[in-house]
């Protein structure tokens, strides 16, 4: 019997009721969001879970919002995988954008260890609990976050690559 | 001497002060790479050494990181190509074909199913190619030089395709949004069948010098074994997953690209051993040389190589020349200036080591809001440490190896 969409949904909302919301079908992915100090729990549940054992991290990520409001300007995007029944989720939980942190999951699932490292090195999310939260990609010594926004990738005094010739404002990112 | 190289509150510091052997002996510290010949690429592993033996390592990896996706956010997205080539540089057009089929993903666009066999037809050559890098490097780390160059002319081979097909041979930026840049041309096919006449013969000779030498086996059986428990944990996909005894492909479990018109077994190993490793790269090459045959009869009559897509394909150059219509799409591609819905996808191929995805974040602008690439050897090296733990020096360059792990792709 296959996994449902449905069953994954209504299996979330019994056990952790509004923390878990907007359910949605995003292509081919089945993605919702979690509140943030829940995400170790649903991640757990979703992993133990006899009926849906997502028991694959494929990818975890984060993502800035600079727009959002403060409680929402960044994200940690998960990935689960549950092969048996070929089933991929999505899961994005917002956090605080003054003082990013999110619980660690790298004791759930040991592939994340790193994926958790290169999130901190590039957008500063503390992972909390992390065994080993530093930089890996970048330089130890380096103080600023590049993969946020604010930083640009190119000298913003440039103007032969102004967007603004296209219709576009300057603060398209 | 090892105050010289650690501060004192080092772990490593603190283990060798700890532990003296009784012969009077201490441990050690090697700082094997970043740049060593052996290493195949810039991987730092300090390792902790009794005598022979890794106690422990700690990899230091970054040193080739261009900053991809910070890259990727400020370019128009068919100037993303040319950075998914520079990934995993042995089998780039995967990586190429992996983002088109992202953003086709996330466009609807439908490819014709002759552009799609070619597709599978050049991912699978790369994917041959990736593995006769592994494997006969794998050789030349356990002394066997003779086969790395007997089977690399083929290498060449497979790159006299590429260039066939797009003109450039390692980094291939090959296609476009919907299909290829144009059809490939009777010489390209040619090409290939001679390939296909010619390279099965070697690849055979190749397996025989190996798989019973005695020397190889007693370098690589038992060595780096990782069990399928701990391979998942780890998040391995691809061969080295499947040499664990799990059979995973995103061939199979998600076909792409036309994937399910073909008949082809997963190979899989048992202990997860180096060994293993090589025997499933090995019979891999013999899918994929299956796969390409069947690609090639199965090929649908007519010359369509790409969708029908205005927006998103560029027009031939002549029009652009002496047609309004083609001039401006030709111009609005050109700039970026492509309408884009605001959505996500991840869009998941078989890359040469494993799972390679894309998860592609859209504003409606130009350029993605944000890209991550999903690296199966950023994932994987990190099980590097577990992995030759207790084994020895010798042991560690060819676990490194038969893990084919690529600088590129590892540090993005």
């Amino acid at each position: 019997m296959a996994l449902e969409t449905i069953q994954i949904q209504d299996k979330l909302t019994e056990t952790f009721g509004s923390t878990v919301s907007d359910f949605n079908q995003e292509k081919d992915i089945f993605s919702f969001e979690v509140a943030a100090d829940n995400i170790t729990a649903v991640i757990l549940f979703l992993k133990n879970d006899p009926l849906l054992r997502f028991h694959f991290l494929t990818d975890l990520c984060g993502i800035h919002y600079p727009d959002n409001d403060v409680d929402h300007q960044f994200a940690v995007v998960y990935h689960l995988h549950n092969w048996y029944e070929n089933k991929r989720i999505k899961i994005k939980a917002y956090i605080n954008g003054e003082n990013p942190e999110i619980k660690t999951i790298s004791n759930i699932f040991l592939s994340t260890n790193w994926m958790e490292r290169e999130t901190y090195d590039f957008y500063g999310i503390n992972f909390i609990g992390h065994p080993q939260l530093k930089r890996i990609l970048n330089m130890d010594e380096m103080i600023s976050f590049p993969m946020r926004k604010e930083f640009p990738m190119e000298d913003s005094g440039r103007t032969d690559k102004d967007d603004r010739f296209f219709g576009r404002t300057t603060d398209n990112y | 001497m090892s105050e010289l190289l650690l501060p004192p509150e080092h772990r490593y510091a603190k283990r060798i002060a700890a532990q003296l052997n009784e012969d009077g002996s201490e441990l050690s510290i090697l700082n094997l790479g970043p740049t060593h010949p052996a290493t195949h690429g810039i991987f730092q592993n300090i390792l902790l050494m009794d005598g022979e033996r890794i106690l422990e390592a700690e990899p230091t990896i970054g040193y080739i990181h261009r900053a991809f996706e910070k890259i990727a956010e400020n370019r128009p997205f068919y100037q993303i190509t040319p950075l998914t080539d520079r990934m995993n540089y042995c089998s780039s057009p995967i990586n190429n074909m992996g983002w088109w089929m992202t953003l086709e993903k996330l466009l609807d666009i439908e490819v014709p199913k002759r552009a799609q066999y070619l597709r599978v037809i050049v991912m699978e050559l790369a994917r041959i190619t990736d593995h006769i890098i592994c494997n006969s490097i794998l050789g030349v780390d356990t002394g066997a030089y003779t086969g790395f160059l007997y089977v690399f002319q083929f290498r060449e081979k497979v790159y006299e395709i590429y260039e066939e097909i797009c003109g450039a041979r390692l980094t291939t930026n090959m296609g476009r949004i919907g299909g290829f840049e144009r059809d490939w041309s009777p010489k390209a096919f040619e090409l290939l069948n001679t390939f296909l006449e010619e390279f099965p013969a070697a690849w055979k000779e190749f397996e025989n010098l190996f798989e019973r030498n005695r020397i190889f086996i007693d370098r690589t059986v038992n060595v780096g074994a990782i069990t399928a428990e701990q391979a998942m944990a780890y998040g391995f996909t691809g061969p080295n997953l499947r040499a664990a005894g799990v059979d995973y492909d995103v061939r199979v479990s998600q076909p792409y690209s036309s994937y399910e018109d073909f008949d082809f077994i997963i190979p899989v190993g048992k202990s997860g051993d180096t060994y293993d490793r090589f025997c499933v790269r090995n019979a891999e090459v013999w899918e994929s040389l299956s796969i390409i045959r069947q690609a090639l009869a199965k090929m649908p009559e007519g010359n369509d190589f790409h969708a029908d897509v205005p927006d998103y394909y560029l027009p031939p150059k002549e029009d652009v020349y002496h047609n309004m219509e083609s001039l401006i799409y030709h111009f609005k591609i050109v700039m970026g200036e492509v309408p884009v819905p605001v959505a996500e996808v991840y869009h998941p191929v078989e890359g040469g080591n494993g799972e390679l995805g894309f998860y592609l974040v859209t504003d409606g602008s130009r350029t993605p809001y944000r890209l991550h690439f999903r690296r199966p050897c950023f994932i994987y090296y990190q099980a590097y440490p577990e992995m030759i733990k207790g084994a020895l020096l010798s042991d560690a360059i060819v676990i490194l190896s038969s893990l084919n792990v690529i600088a590129g792709e590892l540090d993005a």
